[in-house]
């Protein structure tokens, strides 16, 4: 379970606009009738997109209602999976994998250079407003340690310096280039390769 | 070492493209058809035949669990759901083939769809996998496009749709009752068993859960034959599986091998060996985060598959191989993958939710050097009270790290906690009191 800090500063209304609108009914045809609770986590990352990456208590209660279901069930849902933001994350959303394959590689480095240079603290946005920092649990990138994840995008074979430019690129509100920073393909073993070779040359 | 042509996943480094059209060079969805002509029974029994065990971590006989879903579809409707909520740390396969080889993963819902009598199958990714997600819907559109997939798949006459469902980072949705939950649009708190998916699966009716790459390895076993996935490996544990490398390895690499690859091989040969020689290296984590580590000695001589590892005290899992050396240590290590379980645990069962950060703050002061000595047995009870306590194997996959931690470098704790606790002055610890201290607090405020 993970620990939610809901923000006290929270928007009066909240109404899906017209894109996420046939977003949510294109979702709902994936169910079967009278199944539509089903699309309540697509609903909620709707909603999130929506509106600037975090989720308020408004829209909570409008999918709630969307949906035919009861308030507290769709806040049990925002509240129990971690991806769900129910505070500001700002623009840039960075996310550091800090489990044990990636702290053996040096995550905590990374970590490091986020207090520095984004906010002291985890989960607080940046003095400009654009970006916060936060540690999370396993992105099932380990072959590609330390690795973190800015939005949807994942930044790969990390090292302290390219980190460095990772951050500061995305205070100043620019989209760095996603995947790995070593120039590796993929998840094959850098100049090593043993298998399928006549592919690989072909 | 495995030969090329017996490899199933060609594109694993993705040299080939993943569209429609180089797949189908490769061999995907050439005779999807004949292969179903042959018959549901036919395609089980090859299945069973070919020994495949379920990739998922829990190694249960993929055919078998086919054969449970009911033979005939009764007022309810059958499902498939495949697992691709990869979060078990040390692995990362199901992310590649999702990226390059999703066809093989479709084909194999097809067919798997086809021998279950299920006309819908939801796909459950893990939300972080946005990027991956979107190759996969481009890949099921493709196949929508060609007809391979939807109304009369692939001239079948079999009709099937394809979703994908997202989850949103909860490593709990990756047990497939909690998973069920998940889509269903609840929490993903695990269920009782029984009843299974097999008779009461998702929204009640008749489900069968398989992991990605078990559903994406069938296909080739069908066109190749079950007597040549058969061969490969060993009796009980056969055919390939792709292993991912990380940790402390020069190369840290996905690699396809035969079932039954030394580990030594695995490490030296494809990922480059350890950082600082063979020599440097502290253990290995054999199957994901899960599965009690392996010493240096063992992993000498140890080969990966189910029943080696069983016999060994750890299990294959995911193959999720996680190495370690000397120059990290082992204590912060499991202390930090407690932490991931006191994070991930659902809080359904008391037993996990209490123990889980039980187990973390011990370790978090055994790697510090502010536990006592009695700690020790503590933390190994705490272990045993966990394990076999909760309603799924969330408890097991918590208890058994830090059992393997202790059963191999118990004598190092010690070393580094050894003093007496009855000494109260080194019992002032800046951290969150445990009920077993608090316990003797009070023993001793009465004497």
């Amino acid at each position: 379970m993970s620990l939610k800090k809901i923000s006290k500063d929270q928007p009066e209304k909240f109404e899906f606009d017209q894109q996420s609108l046939e977003a949510a009914k294109k979702i709902l045809s994936n169910y079967p009738k009278g199944k539509e609770k089903s699309a309540v986590m697509a609903l909620l990352y709707i909603a999130q997109r929506q509106n600037n990456n975090w989720i308020p208590l408004s829209a909570i209660k409008y999918i709630a209602k969307f949906l035919n279901m009861p308030y507290i069930k769709v806040y049990e849902v925002a509240t129990f999976y971690s991806m769900y933001n129910l505070s500001p994350v700002g623009n840039f959303h960075v996310q550091i994998c800090t489990t044990t394959p990636c702290m053996i590689r040096g995550a905590y480095k990374i970590v490091d250079i986020c207090k520095k240079k984004i906010s002291e603290k985890e989960n607080v946005l940046s003095k400009n407003g654009n970006c916060s920092w936060t540690e999370v649990e396993c992105l099932g990138a380990c072959i590609n340690a330390p690795m973190m994840q800015i939005n949807n995008d994942y930044y790969e074979d990390l090292d302290i310096r390219q980190s460095e430019k990772i951050i500061d690129e995305v205070l100043l509100g620019k989209k760095p280039k996603p995947g790995s920073y070593r120039g590796r393909i993929n998840s094959e073993p850098e100049n090593n390769r043993k298998t399928l070779l006549n592919l690989k040359n072909a | 070492m495995l030969k090329d042509e017996d490899r199933i996943f060609k594109n694993l480094y993705n040299d080939l493209g993943a569209d429609l059209n180089s797949s189908k060079k490769r061999g995907d969805w050439t005779n999807t058809k004949d292969l179903c002509k042959k018959g549901r029974d036919w395609i089980i029994d090859e299945v069973k035949k070919s020994e495949l065990r379920g990739r998922g971590g829990a190694g249960f006989p993929t055919g078998l669990k086919w054969s449970f879903a009911p033979k005939e579809v009764g007022s309810r409707p059958h499902y498939l759901v495949i697992n691709a909520d990869e979060s078990e740390p040390g692995t990362c396969k199901d992310r590649d083939i999702l990226r390059f080889e999703p066809h093989k993963l479709l084909e194999g819902c097809l067919i798997a769809a086809y021998a279950v009598n299920s006309h819908k199958c939801y796909i459950y990714l893990r939300g972080e996998y946005y990027n991956e997600g979107i190759e996969l819907q481009k890949a099921i559109d493709e196949a929508y496009k060609d007809n391979l997939i939807g109304k009369n798949a692939s001239g079948t006459g079999w009709d099937l749709d394809i979703y994908i469902h997202y989850g949103a980072g909860a490593y709990i949705c990756g047990e497939e009752t909690a998973l069920l939950e998940s889509i269903e649009g609840n929490k993903g708190q695990p269920r009782l068993k029984p009843p299974f998916p097999a008779l009461v699966g998702l929204y009640g009716c008749p489900t069968i859960v398989n992991n990605v790459e078990t559903v994406s390895v069938v296909p080739t076993i069908l066109r190749k034959g079950s007597k040549w996935f058969a061969s490969l490996g060993k009796p009980k544990n056969t055919g390939t599986k792709i292993f991912c490398i990380s940790g402390n390895v020069n190369k840290p690499c996905n690699v396809e091998e035969e079932m039954g690859v030394p580990l030594k091989d695995l490490i030296e040969t494809h990922a480059g060996g350890v950082v600082g020689g063979w020599e440097n290296l502290q253990a290995v984590i054999p199957g994901g985060s899960s599965m009690p580590l392996l010493n240096k000695e063992i992993s000498e001589k140890i080969t990966m598959d189910f029943d080696s590892l069983v016999a060994n005290k750890s299990g294959l899992g995911t193959a999720g191989i996680v190495v370690i050396n000397k120059d990290q240590d082992i204590i912060k290590c499991f202390a930090r993958i407690a932490r991931f379980y006191k994070h991930e645990s659902c809080g359904q069962c008391t037993p996990c939710r209490e123990g889980s950060g039980w187990m973390w703050r011990i370790l978090e002061r055994m790697a510090k050097g502010e536990a006592s000595r009695e700690e020790v047995e503590m933390l190994f009870d705490v272990t045993k009270q966990i394990e076999g306590h909760t309603i799924c194997a969330f408890g097991e996959g918590s208890a058994w790290p830090v059992q393997g931690l202790l059963r191999n470098f118990k004598k190092e704790i010690i070393k580094r906690n050894n003093f007496d606790p009855l000494i109260r002055s080194n019992k002032d610890i800046p951290y969150l009191v445990d009920q077993h201290l608090l316990e003797k607090d009070n023993a001793q405020n009465k004497s």
